[in-house]
């Protein structure tokens, strides 16, 4: 148990000591190695580096050199990073045989190891980790302590002013307050939908009830999206003091953190977070010498996307079958156990404590008219700097893709951006310009959905990006409606018919016909949403699927079943090796004439193509 | 005749687990969902002797324990093999090319996602992002990631593995 | 008053209603018929299946008006271009992933999927596709799952796990996998079910249905070397009139005995004789723990649905159960020693055919203890809905048929018999032997007013010889669970319980006659098909089961007194502690 006094000491002592992690012209003899420990990391053996680096110092006998592990750093494609400060040397793709050499050349002798120096986009070293093209259009502020501080030690996140907004909260402000510090903000929920958060709040605050709870959704399934546990891995304890906050504002003394198991990283690091916060006091009773009390538990998801769907997780909390409920009743009338219930995503709840030290003016003066403060992306896909990005809402798709990004890998062209996945809808490159915010995306026939962003060049057919989301969609459908759950199986069915060659004009119209009456007769978001994909490719993109109904092609071959093979008359010698290795006797010709292939009987392997030795075969 | 001594060697230790695991939860519903990922992560799979244990400890019809398990994707009904290998098929695996290195991983074990092969030595199933899209494309070997994946990386692995023993 | 109505408008008529009325209600009061397929009245309130979805005015989304609420100045449209398309798309999805053998199907004509597809006027399918495959089961002697006709509405599950608390049943898998089974997929055999049949009851198609068995009547009843004889349970007559169009609770005893006999059985008698016996015995048996003070409460044993859940579920309270058999089984015993000395026929060429309403007597019929003398006391048990097939299937115009009466010399029953077939009955009709033979008098109190109507649990404390006797009559699975903890828990100091299987008892039986979700909803069934036996009970000569003169005779020429030997040997029966789950475990 520690006082206020006592935390207030932490905060002040520990802060000057880890001056060195955000000065670069800290006055320090220290050095601190930081080795990036998000997901990404970890599975490129950072541990195992952290390891190394620890043991050679404890070899060497070296002094003032410390090495800490800490959340993602976002450029996970060149990971493993590794970080030394104060001078903010960045070092990319480390191994763990790697670490003698940094040791000795930098540490000891003062100089950058050139080799592990992470290049830029246009091919030059980066010194600095802030003179990454990377870095320099992102704001953060949910991902701030990320890759400064030691999730895994509270006493680090006190320093960087942690658990300073709660103690605000509790000595300074009423609910009221806090709820109208909120609305002020603008913030709007990150999960998805963008339902304004200080709304959410003031509606379930409320409601009268005799148990009320908080919880935390960090079910993050939209595949190929990161934000919530790169959060839950690198700064944990923000998540609770803001489900604190909201456990004052709404009046509950109860918390649930529902994250997927699939995150073993994020579940151990809560865990210990939570632990950490019950030794200080800072979860219990009489918190900070008041009468708030405030414990949080986690709860494993186990594997269901459908869970995201915030009654659909309440259901999985209460140990059944995630199926959502009808609403309303909302939640917040009617959550857990029957009980008002305040929901909210993870990044959401990392904005909440800035927003409380900093005010809602400095929050609302970043972003756009109506989508206030920042976004984190995962951003993926065919694009250079795979990674985590955290920028100002009204960022333009071009900003993140071309400049943060660093553009399309292997000199192709851009042909499309996913947003909000499997719930989402793409974006052509006509749109690259438009602003990023919540209204902006949904009227271009996509939506800003958790964060996943996924780039796609001119290689990747659209037709079968459709049917991809659809497979995804039908794997995770609960069943519990009729249009989700035989709709979107029929709607797979009609794309896998268009993407092997059998579907017609006609199916196209069943399509949209099924896509539109499926949005609107689900019963939850994820049914609801799951047409996107298709609708906005068919928005944008309707002649490939026109293509693929009525000329039988697929533009980028994607499509296998549509792919014509052909034996180019000019590149063909007459050996007769293609013939010779096919499997089905589709290949005519006489000997050392040019050879064709028959199309009513070549079933496309491929075989020929890797058996010709002068590339006549495409 | 492996399966037999399998299941006399197993037992009598299954029974102290459950036993257990009953003495560290209450006894209340709610809980069902963390016991079964405990059954899971201990036997590798939910028997059905565990979903029995947990109906009449929790009070809750095997028909609906049964319904749970078949409702989250990581809860299995049959043993896994020695090694699961575990393609992510989410969206920035699928754009890198994720769903080849599935193809293949069914030729070679002529298996489907979910099954496990006869010898019990291989299972293969899909997942969505294990949050390692910087290595994009990822298929993971009772959990270790191999990023970067190719065909041919797997092909390789699948011999080294088949090798031993 | 006026604070607990709420006004809104529906497709442009003004409706005022109590608060808290659904829209669908609400709709339905103002003559709309919102077309609804999960909705099952105060069982299944899920909104799944978006047939009922409408248009509210200001709310993003359609609204789901089975459950959600009206609200003041609400207005709801139910049958704009927007609603009607997706109501029609979602009715072609459900009916894409259904076994269309509409013609061959034992639910045609009475199924609530047929009624909607006719209702919006789909005529082909649009959207077809790969359909989910399930194999049939069809082990269980009381029920058959067919779900490749299952549209995944869940009113089964809800019958089978809220309503009767059994859960033998619910939803597995994910996603278009998903459907209703058992743990493991097993056989409904061998699982936790009690074969009450609700689940049939509240199924729309014909996804589940009885185990039919009307094949071997009909060989039977053609074999010149089988003497077919056959019962009617009391609550049969109450009901099958309805499968031939006629009003609910239409009492066809007369034209159900003709048929019967046109049919060609060789005996046509009553069940109800059956249930004076057993009323004989229970009684007797009653009176005999009463004075002992010995295992009370006694509770009753006519419902096999019942028995196979205490079984199952509370064996330590089985010493309590009646050992007295049901009526049809003390009755098919009597009919294949009694009646076979008296008229001289071979036993082991009796046939003996109950119809019946309910499908766990055809589970019941095959236990081991039903059996003296290595025959099977009823050989065939039909329900109602089956015999109304047999009279179809015989070209009977059934509404024109003549009244008759049943055969002797096992052909009279009593009053108190025929309350058999309702909850509250069977102690109603106990209570008026008891009081009798515990003063020694013939006493003028008849009715028991007190265990009468629809309540799940009707509890009662009776004056019988001054002595107070604690009664209480429950129906339906879930009612029955909580009487037992009572007793368990020593909550209670009931000494005469009656259960039965079924809310509202044998009239809402399994093997009944099945009501659409909408008639349900709209008519007291239950209260229809009660009334109809209650004032059978009201005109009849007799009232009490002790003065059955055809029980008195039988007494005397072969049973001796009730709780004799012979007695014993052929109207009681014992009970085993019975595993919910018997498949193999893995």
């Amino acid at each position: 148990m520690k006082t206020i006094e006592e935390i207030k000491e932490i905060r002040k002592n520990k802060r000057e000591e880890l001056d060195l992690r955000v000065n670069t012209k800290a006055d320090t003899r220290e050095k601190h190695i930081l080795v990036c420990h998000g997901t990404g990391c970890t599975s490129s053996k950072s541990p195992r580096i952290l390891e190394n680096f620890k043991k050679i110092i404890k070899e060497k006998n070296i002094e003032n050199v410390r090495v800490i592990m800490t959340g993602c750093f976002g450029l996970c494609a060149k990971g493993p990073i590794v970080i030394i400060r104060p001078e903010d040397t960045f070092y990319s793709n480390v191994t763990p045989a790697d670490c003698e050499e940094i040791i000795q050349t930098h540490i000891i002798e003062g100089n950058r190891v050139e080799r592990l120096l992470c290049k830029d986009i246009d091919g030059s070293l980066v010194n600095r980790l802030d003179e990454l093209n990377f870095y320099k259009k992102q704001k953060r502020i949910a991902l701030k302590n990320c890759g400064v501080i030691n999730p895994e030690d509270i006493d680090e996140y006190i320093a960087f002013d942690g658990y300073k907004a709660i103690e605000k909260v509790l000595k300074e402000m009423t609910p009221d307050q806090v709820v109208d510090e909120l609305k002020k903000s603008g913030l709007r929920g990150r999960g998805g939908a963008g339902f304004p958060t200080g709304k959410k709040w003031e509606i379930t605050k409320g409601y009268e009830a005799d148990q009320k709870y908080v919880v935390c959704n960090a079910d993050e399934g939209d595949p190929g999206a990161f934000m919530d546990r790169s959060i839950l891995e690198g700064d944990p304890h923000s998540v609770l003091e803001s489900m604190m906050i909201a456990g004052y504002t709404i009046g509950a003394n109860k918390g649930y953190i529902y994250v997927r198991a699939e995150y073993p990283i994020a579940v151990k690091r809560l865990q210990k977070a939570i632990e950490q916060a019950r030794d200080y006091g800072i979860l219990g009773k009489n918190i900070f010498g008041t009468d708030f009390e405030f414990d949080i538990e986690i709860r494993l998801g186990a594997g269901a996307f459908v869970c995201g769907e915030e009654t659909a997780l309440l259901e999985s909390i209460e140990g059944k079958r995630g199926q959502p409920r009808i609403k309303p009743p909302f939640p917040a009338e009617s959550g857990l156990w029957g009980k008002p219930t305040l929901i909210n995503n993870v990044e959401t709840y990392a904005n909440i404590t800035r927003i409380i030290l900093n005010g809602s003016e400095w929050y609302s003066s970043i972003g756009t008219e109506n989508s206030k403060g920042t976004k984190v992306f995962a951003l993926g896909g065919n694009v250079n700097n795979i990674g985590l990005v955290e920028v100002p809402m009204g960022t333009t798709l071009r900003e993140i893709v071309f400049d943060i990004g660093g553009g399309i890998p292997n000199g192709r062209e851009f042909k499309a951006a996913q947003t909000g996945g499997p719930s989402g809808g793409c974006i052509p490159a006509e749109h690259l310009d438009t602003p990023i915010d919540y209204e902006s995306l949904k009227e271009i026939g996509s939506m800003m959905g958790s964060g996943g962003l996924i780039v796609m060049d001119n290689t990747k057919c659209m037709v079968s990006l459709a049917k991809f989301y659809l497979e995804f969609t039908v794997s995770e459908s609960c069943g519990k409606c009729t249009p989700c759950r035989i709709g979107t199986k029929r709607m797979l069915e009609i794309l896998e018919k268009l993407c092997s060659g059998q579907g017609t004009e006609n199916d196209i119209y069943r399509l949209e016909k099924l896509a539109v009456n499926i949005q609107k007769a689900s019963v939850c978001g994820l049914g609801q949403s799951a047409p996107n994909p298709v609708l906005s490719t068919l928005k944008y993109f309707r002649d490939e699927f026109k293509e693929h109904a009525i000329d039988k092609r697929c533009r980028t071959n994607e499509c296998k079943s549509l792919a014509k093979i052909q034996i180019d008359p000019e590149k063909c010698k007459g050996c007769g090796l293609c013939q010779k290795h096919c499997p089905v006797n589709a290949i005519e010709g006489e000997a050392r004439e040019k050879r064709v292939i028959n199309p009513d009987k070549c079933i496309k392997c491929g075989t020929c193509l890797t058996n010709c030795p002068f590339h006549a075969i495409n | 005749m492996e399966e037999e001594k399998q299941c006399q060697c197993g037992n009598n230790e299954k029974d102290e687990f459950l036993e257990k695991l009953c003495t560290e939860y209450k006894p209340i519903k709610d809980n069902l969902i963390q016991m079964l990922n405990e059954v899971q992560e201990h036997y590798g799979y939910v028997p059905i002797k565990a979903q029995k244990t947990l109906s009449e400890f929790l009070k809750i019809t095997m028909a609906e324990i049964y319904g749970v398990v078949t409702f989250y994707s990581r809860f299995t009904l049959k043993p896994k093999g020695k090694y699961n290998i575990a393609v992510c098929l989410g969206t920035a695996c699928y754009v890198k090319g994720s769903q080849k290195i599935m193809d293949r991983l069914k030729e070679r074990l002529k298996i489907e996602p979910g099954e496990t092969t006869k010898d019990g030595k291989f299972s293969i199933e899909e997942t969505r992002c294990v949050g390692a899209c910087g290595l994009a494309p990822v298929f993971t070997v009772n959990g270790e990631v191999y990023g970067k994946a190719t065909v041919q990386k797997l092909d390789q692995v699948l011999d080294e593995l088949s090798a031993k023993e | 008053m006026e604070e607990n109505l709420v006004t809104l408008t529906i497709d442009g008529i003004e409706v005022k209603v109590k608060k808290g009325t659904t829209i669908l209600e609400a709709a339905r009061q103002a003559g709309i018929d919102i077309p609804t397929l999960c909705f099952l009245k105060d069982i299944n309130e899920v909104g799944d299946c978006r047939m009922c979805i409408v248009e509210v005015e200001g709310r993003r989304g359609f609204a789901t008006s089975c459950i959600q609420k009206v609200e003041e100045g609400m207005v709801v449209h139910t049958n704009t271009a927007d609603v009607t398309e997706a109501r029609r798309v979602v009715l072609d999805l459900i009916l894409s992933n259904h076994v269309k053998d509409c013609l061959t199907c034992t639910r045609s004509g009475n199924c609530e999927l047929q009624a909607l597809a006719q209702k919006l006027n789909v005529l082909n399918i649009e959207f077809p596709g790969e359909m989910t495959k399930h194999e049939i089961d069809d082990l269980s002697p009381s029920i058959v799952r067919d779900f490749n006709k299952c549209i995944l509405c869940r009113r089964c599950i809800s019958a089978c796990k809220k309503v009767q608390k059994v859960g033998a049943i619910d939803c597995i898998n994910r996603g278009f996998e998903s459907c209703v089974s058992t743990v493991g997929n097993y056989s409904l055999n061998d699982v936790n079910c009690t074969n009450c049949g609700q689940c049939i009851q509240a199924c729309p198609t014909g996804s589940l249905h009885e185990k039919e068995t009307i094949d071997d009547v009909w060989v039977k009843l053609k074999d010149p070397d089988a003497y077919v004889v056959v019962q009617t349970a009391p609550a049969v007559r109450a009901a099958l009139g309805e499968e031939f169009g006629m009003p609910i609770g239409t009492n066809v005893t007369g034209k159900m005995i003709t048929a019967l006999k046109r049919l060609g059985f060789n005996k046509v008698f009553d069940t109800n004789t059956g249930a004076d016996f057993t009323i004989m015995e229970e009684a007797h048996e009653f009176v005999e723990r009463f004075k002992e003070n010995d295992n009370l409460p006694m509770i009753t044993s006519c419902s096999p649905g019942w028995v196979k859940y205490i079984e199952m579920n509370y064996p330590e309270l089985l010493p309590h159960l009646s050992t007295c058999k049901s009526p049809h089984q003390m009755f098919g015993a009597l009919v294949k020693t009694y009646f076979a000395k008296k008229e001289e026929i071979d036993p082991n060429k009796i046939y003996m055919v109950s119809v019946m309403p309910c499908i766990a007597k055809k589970f019941e019929r095959q236990r081991a203890e039903m059996k003296n003398d290595g025959l099977y006391d009823v050989d065939n048990v039909i329900t109602t809905r089956e015999l109304a097939r047999m009279i179809k299937q015989a070209n009977l115009d059934f509404e024109k048929l003549e009244d008759s009466s049943f055969d002797n010399p096992m052909g009279e029953a009593t009053g108190a018999a025929a309350i058999f077939g309702t909850t509250g009955g069977v102690m109603e009709a106990a209570l008026r032997t008891a009081q009798d033979i515990l003063t020694g008098k013939t006493l003028d109190k008849i009715d028991f007013e007190q265990v009468r109507g629809g309540d799940g649990i009707k509890r009662a404390t009776v004056n019988i010889a001054g002595k107070e006797v604690k009664v209480v009559a429950a129906s339906g699975l879930a009612n029955a669970q909580k009487i037992m903890e009572e007793i368990k828990n020593g909550e209670a100091d009931y000494q005469f319980v009656e259960i039965m299987a079924c809310p509202g008892g044998c009239v809402m039986g399994g093997g009944q006659p099945i009501k659409s979700s909408k008639i349900r909803s709209e008519v007291d069934v239950r209260a229809l098909r009660a009334n109809c036996l209650y004032s059978i009970d009201e005109k009849s000569t007799i009232r009490k089961s002790h003065e059955n003169p055809i029980l008195k005779q039988i007494y005397a020429e072969y049973l001796e007194e009730p709780g004799s030997y012979r007695a014993h040997k052929l109207l009681h029966t014992h009970y085993n502690e019975r595993p919910k789950y018997n498949f193999k475990e893995n």
